[in-house]
């Protein structure tokens, strides 16, 4: 069945955009007179093209893992994943464009490890240097994001393959490709996550840090997800995906949401409880400037879909699953900014027009990216082997 | 009067789910199903009752969480105050995060045992109680599905069975309960 933009997500979509576009506008005329201007300005870059574009790659981590388990129960909402996956070339201009505006400033005072007057001034980031600098920086980044690039392309082009050809081959090459991507993505989702988030708190230093960014990762993607799913459901696409694969997906944002809150108490309760120096300075920063927002945050994405996701009936609930999807999303954006203006900005971050114009134009710009993908390809695989087992799905 | 229960036997799990649909939509009541693994989709039909077995869970859970917590805070705060971590304030709350993991592994603990045990004396299944099931086979490959008669008051013992023989049976047993 082929997929088309309603109007009033077109309307939707076109006004989140420009709503968060006017946003913006006034939060430069307002702030543009400030001396953390660009320090904040590029940060928000950050937050949102970093925020955006993990959903994309969750989605093809997602996608990645069904092939190398040979699920079969996916297979009915297997474009919709490949849709949210779709966002990651764009998601890579995002970031690759927000990397060269803090390399060309220096890193503005973000990236304090790319300032050489700063390095200058700093043993430990002297300590660090063969690892962060500008140039190796960069090879990994365009590492990170050429392989995430390469293996995107390669499952979009077997998938599409193999509406026409079908057969086995092509499941058993995903299969072998899967596992790969795999294998990549275990070492990238945590290097990436100390280059392009870590590295902010320069002095710190936590290994668990690029498990919990990827949990973060993770639960976002179901989120997208499985309100995607009930949207185009409602609107009587995917007559394939029946109620179980709606409380799988359910059953999988209720899991991930723990396994974040529980990455998230690890490092927490295990810095609070050595209480050193070099480690403790990451919370007594965030304790000290956003006492409540850091441990509110934690609290609605940890909470809410505990409490409220945690019988059969809500996780097949379209009502309470799109609601918790809404507040875990909101939830993980403002991780991703304390993550990020946390060590940056400090005591002279504000959530005010700019956050919110900048997050509402790039959720615009998310969303209908996501829709368009959509429309590229028919909404349910033909030949995909599993797909009479998903059919049937029943739990 | 006497209740009779009668067993009648399948060897295919699919033949005895077509034959309780069948059975059903002509008003008879099947009391219970004895299979060696479960049966998808026979609750519904069959009219199993939702299990509670979620909520004694959840009240398990809540019994473990406050032993955990009243336990803890006797032997470590009140009885023999307690330096934790060289954050010796001797409270509870200011030491919160230190007695989490133990909070969430005894919750699980109690919720999980609780669970198990309650599910075995619901099943009668505990080591030493007599077997419920009408048939050893249904432990291995048979399956059997139970009638009573007491269920069924608007049909014969007979007229039952006529029409179980319609289902593609194996076997047929009555049995009188006091």
């Amino acid at each position: 069945m082929e997929f088309k933009i309603a109007k009033k997500a077109k309307v939707f979509t076109m006004s989140l955009i420009v709503i968060g576009v006017l946003f913006t506008a006034i939060g430069i005329a307002l702030n543009m007179g400030d001396t953390n201007f660009k320090q904040r300005i590029i940060a928000n870059g950050l937050i949102d093209s970093y925020f955006f574009f993990s959903i994309g790659l969750g989605a093809l981590f997602f996608l990645a893992l069904q092939y190398a388990t040979e699920t079969g129960w996916y297979a009915a909402v297997k474009r919709v994943i490949e849709a949210v996956a779709g966002f990651i070339p764009y998601g890579i201009g995002m970031m690759v464009l927000v990397m060269l505006a803090l390399t060309i400033t220096d890193g503005a005072h973000i990236y304090t490890w790319m300032d050489p007057e700063t390095v200058a001034h700093d043993e430990l980031i002297q300590g660090k240097a063969a690892y962060l600098n500008k140039g190796f920086f960069w090879i990994r980044t365009v590492v990170y994001l050429a392989t995430y690039y390469i293996f995107w392309v390669g499952f979009r082009k077997r998938s599409l393959k193999e509406d026409i050809e079908g057969g086995t081959e092509i499941h058993f090459k995903n299969y072998r490709k899967g596992a790969h991507f795999l294998v990549f993505f275990a070492v990238f989702s945590s290097t990436s996550s100390w280059d392009w988030i870590m590295s902010i708190d320069v002095h710190w230093f936590s290994t668990l840090f690029g498990w919990y960014t990827f949990a973060g990762m993770w639960v976002s993607t179901m989120v997208v997800l499985v309100t995607l799913t009930l949207y185009l459901k409602k609107l009587g696409y995917l007559p394939k995906v029946n109620d179980s694969h709606i409380h799988d997906l359910g059953k999988w944002t209720f899991a991930t949401s723990f396994l974040w809150s529980y990455l998230w108490f690890s490092q927490f309760m295990l810095i609070w409880y050595a209480n050193i120096g070099e480690e403790v300075t990451y919370y007594i920063m965030r304790i000290e400037n956003f006492k409540i927002l850091y441990f509110s945050m934690f609290f609605i994405n940890f909470a809410f879909p505990m409490l409220l996701l945690m019988s059969r009936e809500a996780k097949r609930h379209s009502g309470i699953l799109t609601m918790v999807g809404v507040i875990i999303l909101i939830g993980h954006w403002l991780d991703a900014y304390i993550m990020v203006v946390g060590g940056s900005m400090g005591a002279t971050a504000e959530i005010g027009f700019l956050e919110i114009g900048m997050a509402l134009a790039f959720a615009g710009l998310f969303i209908r990216i996501i829709l368009v993908n959509l429309t590229k390809a028919p909404l349910s695989p033909v030949n995909h082997p599993f797909l009479d087992e998903s059919v049937h799905h029943e739990i | 009067m006497a209740d009779k229960v009668i067993y009648a036997m399948y060897d295919d799990d699919d033949v005895l789910k077509d034959g309780a649909k069948k059975l059903v939509s002509k008003g008879v009541k099947v009391a219970d199903v004895f299979s060696p693994f479960p049966i998808h989709g026979i609750d519904p039909i069959i009219g199993v009752e939702q299990t509670r077995l979620g909520i004694f869970a959840f009240i398990y859970g809540l019994i473990g969480l406050t032993l955990a917590t009243v336990g803890m805070r006797y032997f470590m705060i009140v009885d023999w105050p307690m330096n934790i971590g060289g954050k010796p304030s001797f409270s509870y709350m200011d030491n919160m995060l230190s007695f989490i993991p133990i909070s969430f592994e005894f919750t699980v603990l109690c919720a999980a045992h609780g669970m198990a045990i309650t599910y075995l004396i619901a099943n009668r299944t505990l080591p030493g109680m007599k077997a419920k099931n009408p048939d050893p086979r249904t432990t291995d490959d048979r399956f059997v599905m139970e009638l009573r008669t007491s269920d069924n008051h608007q049909f014969s013992v007979t007229e039952l069975e006529d029409m179980l023989k319609g289902t593609g049976i194996v076997e047929l047993e009555q049995k009188d309960i006091v």
